[in-house]
């Protein structure tokens, strides 16, 4: 078939209503579109770099992945555009109020909640956090098992992480683990309740609005600088003209048109802008740091099974 | 335009939101707002709440667009972004709160108050009836207003222990229920309708909305106080025959509103004002007395309702006199080989006149049923002439109405 093919995850029912919409209005604007729903990203990067689709709709994670598989296989990859609202997020390490944590380097010997193994905003960008302050964050169990990630590292600074595995394979797109990571701060067995946990700044807002967390109860001990997120990426599958109108249509969105405001919402922005690649650096190291892909975009770490 | 605001020790998750966004409407798009206050999370807040609400977050190193920077006391400064203006950019006012209604009601509109600021978008409401000259009558806001003052209450609004009730000759309590069981069915009827044509109304033309609903509920009620006073002596209630049910449900599937209301409440409920004042007058209880008085006021509503509303549509296109002359004679013909009026029931009001079954009480009570079928006859020809129909006219369509009365 020809036209632009776009990929995008299924990480919620609502996807199927926003590219539904969007495919109609693309349509309506003369564009050739369709596009296919992925269960996880690592597919759907694949398919981007082997050109069987035209577009990807990537998450930070899945634009990394995308970009190292592309140069090793020589191929160029096209930023097409980003939502106003993929620009300058952070996250942030909350603890307890009373919390006799100060800075991060108080977490040694804690235990530290995160979201899924593929988040970038609840586990992967923070643990660099941690990393830069001198920590050795390592999982629960190889912690306990005294097999640190950090070989010949300072054991007396290891932090023991305590993933919440929800939707994995979704690069943190599902906000269960990073919910279920916040109110293990508050778990009322000791067992379960952890010292620090980590989520993007939106979602602190969000937690202690819908009382996941109780207001005035939690403390950010340490946040990232900006970085940025989803971005949506043009492959070998994609003809120049094509992506170009593409990129040209969505940044002609205007959220005044009633037929598009719903699903604007929806998909979390109020415009669509230009790309940056700027945005990318924190959650690169934070990548090389783990072993999460090699620098060829081959997935390295070994309990990831989206 | 620059502008401050405090939030003192207000977190963003405990309503500091609304102290910034009411600042912020006050200022256009690209100005600025310098936020200060003391709650430790301020600046978390505030970048994911610029972030989701479309404005920039002047504050160090968070400025999408790659500039940086905070005020020069260091507090966040917002810029606001267009979204509220792009979002309210198509939006329209769904006419006037206080004003009479449009002529039009523009279904986009849908479930907005008359006089809201309507967003563009949303689903249109699918209403039939959204012309106000197919709906309205200048009188409805009164007529609403007199409705809502005059609700009552069944349990107390009848005096339910009246004995009398329960020492009537066998005779005359049957015709009561017989009565009262033709009664029950007539005003489901009358229920029905007015919520058909409610689900089918724009719900701009409020007035008109809320007297229909009023109307429904006064039906509702009429049906549990006769259904009560049927059922006061513990007994059986009445027949119900196939030429009455017949009749009425002939109202229920007349489409076009104005016709619907024209057949139910100028000449059905017109008809039954009459009837209510009949059984008023030769009540042979005060509970039946009291059940149709109370029932008779609120019918007069629905009558007046029925019969300005039918006289504005036909001001407002004097031809649609000739779409209700089918109506009747459309209903007259479907009725032709139905029996009309149930025999009991007419018998029941012929010995309620009567008070006994002495012979001349009983041609007394004969006498007063033709003296109400001539009454029912002359106030169908008034009302009908007031609507616009000339007199020759009236009489002729008059006749053909059901003898079923309702």
């Amino acid at each position: 078939m020809s036209g632009l093919l776009l990929g995008a995850v299924a990480y919620d029912p609502k996807v199927v209503t926003i590219w539904d919409g969007f495919r109609a209005w693309l349509r309506g604007e003369g564009l050739d579109f369709d596009y296919i729903l992925y269960s996880n990203y690592e597919r759907q990067v694949e398919d981007l770099v082997a050109g069987r689709i035209g577009v990807a709709w990537n998450s930070p994670l899945a634009w990394v992945r995308a970009h190292r598989l592309a140069s090793a296989a020589g191929v160029t990859l096209t930023p097409v555009t980003m939502r106003d609202t993929d620009c300058d997020l952070r996250s942030v390490v909350v603890v307890r109020a009373d919390s006799p944590a100060q800075s991060p380097r108080d977490l040694r010997g804690r235990v530290v909640a995160t979201g899924a193994v593929d988040s970038p905003q609840a586990t992967l960008i923070p643990l660099s956090l941690l990393r830069a302050a001198g920590l050795h964050p390592a999982a629960e169990a190889a912690a306990v098992t005294g097999a640190a990630a950090g070989a010949g590292a300072d054991p007396g600074a290891e932090v023991r992480v305590r993933r919440f595995d929800i939707g994995v394979g979704l690069h943190g797109d599902h906000i269960g683990g990073e919910r279920d990571a916040a109110r293990a701060l508050f778990a009322i067995d000791a067992a379960d309740r952890v010292d620090a946990a980590c989520m993007i700044d939106a979602n602190l807002l969000l937690f202690t609005r819908e009382g996941t967390l109780p207001s005035g109860a939690v403390r950010v001990l340490a946040q990232t600088p900006p970085y940025d997120h989803c971005t949506m990426t043009a492959g070998p599958g994609a003809s120049e003209s094509d992506a170009a109108r593409f990129g040209q249509l969505l940044l002609g969105m205007d959220y005044a048109d009633p037929a598009l405001r719903p699903l604007l919402d929806l998909e979390g922005l109020k415009q669509w802008q230009p790309p940056r690649l700027s945005g990318y650096a924190q959650l690169e190291r934070a990548v090389d740091e783990s072993g999460f892909y090699d620098a060829k975009g081959e997935i390295g770490a070994g309990d990831y099974r989206p | 335009m620059r502008a401050t605001t405090d939030l003192d020790g207000l977190g963003l998750d405990q309503g500091g939101h609304l102290l910034i966004a009411r600042a912020l409407a006050r200022l256009r798009p690209g100005d600025e707002l310098t936020v200060t206050g003391r709650h430790p999370e301020l600046r978390v807040h505030l970048a994911a709440w610029c972030r989701e609400h479309g404005h920039r977050l002047h504050d160090g190193d968070s400025w999408c667009d790659g500039a940086a920077g905070s005020d020069s006391d260091g507090q966040p400064v917002i810029v606001k972004g267009a979204t509220e203006e792009r979002r309210w950019a198509l939006a329209e006012r769904a006419g006037a709160a206080n004003g009479p209604p449009e002529a039009r009601a523009d279904p986009r509109w849908g479930l907005a108050a008359r006089g809201a600021l309507v967003e563009a978008g949303g689903p249109p409401i699918g209403a039939q009836w959204s012309e106000r000259d197919h709906v309205w009558a200048d009188i409805a806001p009164r007529l609403y207003a007199a409705a809502a003052a005059s609700q009552w209450d069944p349990a107390t609004a009848v005096d339910w222990a009246a004995s009398s009730a329960t020492t009537l000759p066998d005779d005359i309590e049957r015709a009561v229920v017989q009565v009262m069981t033709y009664l029950v069915e007539n005003e489901q009827a009358a229920l029905i309708i007015p919520a058909r044509l409610l689900s089918q109304l724009h719900p701009h033309f409020r007035e008109v909305m809320q007297l229909l609903a009023s109307q429904a509920a006064d039906e509702a009620r009429h049906i549990e106080v006769f259904t009560r006073r049927a059922m006061l002596t513990g007994g059986q209630l009445g027949t119900s025959s196939a030429g009455g049910r017949a009749s009425l449900q002939s109202l229920l599937t007349e489409p076009d509103f104005t016709t619907a209301g024209f057949l139910l409440s100028v000449l059905g409920e017109g008809t039954f004002l009459d009837l209510l004042r009949f059984l008023h007058t030769h009540a042979p209880d005060p509970v039946t007395a009291d059940v149709v008085r109370l029932a008779l006021r609120d019918e007069a509503r629905h009558v007046a309702f029925g019969v300005a509303h039918t006289a504005h549509t036909v001001r407002a296109d004097p031809s649609y006199l000739g779409t209700l002359r089918q109506a009747v004679e459309r209903r007259h013909a479907t009725l032709l080989d139905t029996a009309g009026l149930n025999a009991e029931v007419f018998d029941a009001l012929v010995l309620l006149a009567a008070g006994s079954w002495e012979p001349a009480a009983i041609g007394r009570g004969w006498q007063a049923v033709h003296e109400l079928q001539r009454q029912m006859d002359e106030g169908r020809r008034r009302r009908l002439a007031v609507i616009g129909f000339p007199d020759d006219e009236a009489a002729e369509l008059s006749a053909l109405h059901t003898r079923n009365f309702m």
